[in-house]
């Protein structure tokens, strides 16, 4: 199996849906960040058969956990300080995400005024219905 | 401050209390006559509609207060690209109150997010137009004395109108409603009106293309105009358009209490002779749109009402 050393200090986002950890990588900003950050694709899984792993060295005070909520809120955040997982965070679907997905309606507010923040609200749970706060048009069935 | 952008930002209580004052209105109308006195009222309409624009107008000036505003987005800064929120904040300082339309959907909420003053959806293209639906409950409760425990027939433009829309999800608030959804299969009310709305509450409905078949059983019957701007297509527009129109002869299989409403304008959607029959209310309706725009204005801003 592939080797990637262990963190001292960081985050691991565990049980990504495999082929997704580069979706995620990008909306994280992580493509902006200084500090080490390892991407895992296909990783072996007992309970998911293939996933994607991120890891990211160093603290991370200002994960944006409703985006990644949002893209998957099945994956695992594991806080690691000392080399030790000190807190697992559970994700859950966000009720409002920013500019994380765009308002395709072409009869929205926001086509025309492109600096109004893309605002999406929670409408529906159990179908993870978001819908546009301007023009409330669904954004559909999630999914990158 | 309070706003109203969409039908359901009030509660059912909200809009009885609403109706209740909207109600006093009309059968006091001088006393109200100087309760605005010096207040002002914007009407920032970025797309034409005289008709909603003039019953804003009315209703301000019947309430003693003034009106101030324009009727095209080409004599507003937009034509020169003034953000929605820029505009608002400079209106803020002029008016105490303003109805807004706007041809994109979501321009109201963007206004009030930024505003000084309150805000009124006074349409925002396809998507709501609250005072209508306003207007709707208020005629459907002047003349059955009652919003609950009716059957309403909704006819024509299903699947564009908004006004439909608005209705059938302001109307599933109270008990005992029933709908007769009647369109042609090309028009029906969208999959989300029907899952989310009317199946999500339980609500007795039934979809047919007949109109002669659903008037016997209805006390109210909405009708709609099959807008010609809805379409891509001119043959298709020309198909469907002449498709329900309501005449003497249908009327005939109507209840003697059954009541017509039309957001208008009408095309030929309802025959001119229905006009003289005392069960069409569609001209009854505008008026209760003016009453209900009072009651509104005077609700948003706060004004006591007289003793």
């Amino acid at each position: 199996m592939l080797n990637i050393s262990g963190l001292n200090e960081g985050i691991v986002l565990d049980h990504i849906q495999a082929g997704k950890s580069l979706d995620i990588y990008h909306h994280l900003g992580l493509d902006k960040l200084e500090c080490q950050v390892a991407i895992i694709k296909n990783a072996r899984s007992n309970k998911m058969g293939r996933k994607d792993i991120i890891k990211i060295e160093g603290p991370m005070e200002n994960l944006n956990l409703d985006v990644l909520g949002y893209i998957d809120h099945n994956i695992t955040v594991n806080i690691i300080q000392n080399e030790k997982i000190v807190e697992k965070k559970k994700l859950k679907l966000p009720k409002k995400i920013t500019n994380v997905i765009h308002c395709k309606n072409p009869r929205c507010i926001i086509s025309i005024e492109q600096e109004l923040p893309d605002v999406f609200y929670l409408a529906d749970e159990a179908t993870q219905t978001y819908r546009c706060l301007y023009c409330e048009e669904k954004y559909g069935a999630k999914r990158h | 401050m309070r706003h109203l952008i969409n039908p359901l930002d009030f509660s059912v209580e909200e809009i009885d209390q609403l109706l209740d004052l909207a109600d006093d209105i009309e059968h006091n109308l001088p006393r109200y006559a100087h309760v605005c006195d010096g207040k002002k009222i914007a009407t920032l309409f970025y797309e034409p509609s005289t008709r909603t624009r003039l019953s804003f107008e009315s209703a301000m000036l019947s309430l003693g207060g003034s009106v101030l505003g324009f009727s095209s987005a080409d004599s507003s800064s937009a034509a020169k690209g003034e953000s929605v929120a820029d505009t608002i904040r400079i209106i803020s300082c002029y008016a105490d109150i303003c109805a807004m339309r706007h041809p994109k959907e979501g321009a109201p909420l963007v206004a009030a997010m930024h505003s000084g003053i309150p805000v009124i959806n006074a349409g925002d293209g396809g998507h709501q137009h609250p005072t209508q639906t306003l207007t709707d409950l208020m005629t459907i409760r002047a003349l059955k004395g009652r919003l609950s425990d009716m059957t309403i027939g909704l006819c024509g433009d299903l699947k564009f109108g908004r006004t439909v829309h608005s209705l059938i999800n302001a109307m599933v608030r109270y008990p005992g409603i029933r709908f007769v959804l009647i369109s042609p299969p090309e028009l029906r009310v969208p999959g989300y009106i029907r899952k989310d709305v009317l199946q999500a509450n339980h609500i007795d409905y039934k979809e047919v293309s007949n109109l002669d078949e659903a008037m016997p059983e209805l006390d109210i019957l909405y009708m709609t105009r099959i807008q010609r701007e809805r379409f891509f297509n001119e043959e298709e527009y020309i198909r469907l358009k002449d498709s329900y129109i309501l005449d003497t002869a249908k009327m005939n299989l109507a209840r003697e209490d059954m009541f017509v409403l039309h957001p208008l304008p009408r095309v030929n959607e309802i025959s001119v002779e229905v006009d003289k029959d005392p069960r069409a209310a569609y001209f009854r309706q505008v008026q209760y749109g003016v009453y209900v725009r009072m009651a509104l204005i005077m609700t948003l801003l706060e004004v006591e009402k007289p003793c």
